[in-house]
């Protein structure tokens, strides 16, 4: 199994890609949706409600099926990184403004009020007033987001990525190491994901103290 | 007709097409209740347990709910899947393995919720019950009981959404289910006047599962705010 092991570093290398992809364009993507929710722009709002509705109450699996598979027989096409990238961002920003839109709940409306009638802009009192305050609110259901796509990444193999996921299973049929392939596989979710967990934590209780 | 469907949903509503399309999504969804069957009993046992903090059970628990949390789903699946096979000879269907690792992952989870509801009565509460002369059991039967499952029943109903979104994986292990069937429609029709069918099939369960999901999703916010 030694000769497997740079294999896995390949395969844990296009997982971390969409991941880190997948949970930034979900954080930016995810935040302007709330802020348009916040300011209730007119049909724009309407729009990223019926978008936030469809993506949180769907399978990530489901939807990469439809962007794979579905959207080239109507003429649109992207690679395999891309679709995996597409699909989470998806999932994921309607996951992360739902925590913005929760913790832009906690700052009272009087405080918004306060500020556009001193003369603030809209952008102003959204990254002066409201963000500030509102993000130690968010972090834990931001951070909790986070981890819960970095694990929804494990279903990107089909769409033909060689990810974690796909090269236990290509071992598996190979060489038949179902259980060494199974372990290396568990390890490297373990070495991904507790780091980031372990900073979660840390990142989580700084904020608890600066509230 | 003034407006003409595309062919592809005409294939679509055949003979008994979007049935078994309806019966995969069953199959998953069955797989989420079997596994909540098993949960909901013993993710509460084991919650109640965990609020006792007893040292060494307490570290145990935690550990597996730490195991669960961490671990994609789909890699637990493999992991029973394939090493029940292999390693302990047992041969199950992808069902029940996958029966077993939803039934897992939602004891964990259940425990935890259990744990965090009991952990969130003030202590306030439970202080001015003692005071009024309430014996442990009335206090934990009038106090913490209620309180507790007003809390639960919300996040509850999520957890289930989020399982049954989740179950759509099974079909990476065999399981025949929406997804599996959906395919096998594309792929009979694979030669007929349909050539755009994958998109419409794809569509259609991604909006099954959307019909599946949405309402238990604005149910549990709905109850939320109104137990609150």
């Amino acid at each position: 199994m030694r000769e497997c092991i740079p294999l896995y570093i390949d395969a844990a290398g296009v997982t971390v890609l969409v991941a880190f992809f997948g949970v930034l364009g979900s954080l930016l993507v995810g935040f302007l949706l709330s802020v348009v929710r916040f300011f209730k722009v007119p049909v724009l709002s309407n729009v990223s409600g019926i978008y936030i509705e469809l993506a949180r109450n769907t399978p990530l699996i489901v939807q990469l099926y439809f962007i794979y598979y579905g959207l080239p027989k109507v003429g649109i096409r992207f690679s395999s990184l891309t679709t995996a990238i597409i699909g989470l961002v998806f999932l994921g920003s309607a996951y992360m403004a739902e925590s913005f839109r929760s913790a832009f709940e906690v700052i009272s409306k009087d405080q918004s009020e306060a500020a556009s009638a001193l003369g603030m802009s809209r952008i102003k009192v959204m990254l002066l007033i409201i963000l500030p305050q509102s993000l130690p609110v968010a972090v834990p259901s931001l951070t909790a987001n986070t981890i819960f796509l970095v694990k929804e990444t494990s279903v990107v193999s089909i769409v033909a990525l060689m990810d974690l996921m796909n090269l236990a299973k290509d071992i598996i049929a190979l060489y038949y190491k179902t259980n060494e392939a199974l372990f290396m596989l568990v390890v490297a979710y373990a070495l991904i994901l507790l780091p980031i967990s372990l900073f979660a934590h840390f990142v989580e209780k700084r904020v608890k103290y600066a509230h | 007709m003034l407006i003409s469907l595309p062919p592809e949903l005409t294939v679509i509503f055949e003979g008994n097409n979007f049935l078994r399309l309806l019966g995969g999504l069953w199959t998953s969804v069955s797989i989420a209740l079997f596994a909540l069957i098993i949960a909901i009993p013993l993710g509460i046992i084991l919650g109640c347990l965990q609020s006792m903090k007893l040292p060494l059970i307490s570290a145990i628990l935690k550990f597996y709910l730490e195991f669960v949390r961490i671990m994609p789903q789909l890699v637990l699946l493999f992991l029973v899947f394939f090493t029940s096979a292999k390693t302990f000879g047992i041969d199950i269907s992808g069902y029940a393995s996958a029966v077993v690792v939803f039934g897992f992952w939602g004891v964990a989870e259940i425990m935890d919720l259990v744990r965090g509801a009991i952990d969130s009565v003030p202590r306030t509460q439970i202080e001015a019950a003692t005071s009024l002369g309430m014996r442990h059991l009335q206090v934990q039967y009038l106090v913490t009981l209620p309180f507790t499952v007003r809390q639960l029943i919300p996040q509850l109903i999520n957890l289930i959404t989020r399982m049954v979104k989740t179950t759509s994986l099974v079909v990476l292990i065999g399981v025949v289910e929406v997804l599996k069937v959906g395919q096998q429609i594309i792929d009979a029709n694979r030669f007929t006047t349909a050539p755009e069918l994958a998109f419409w099939v794809y569509l259609v369960i991604f909006l099954l599962y959307f019909l599946a999901c949405w309402p238990l999703t604005i149910f549990a916010s709905w109850l939320e705010k109104k137990l609150k």
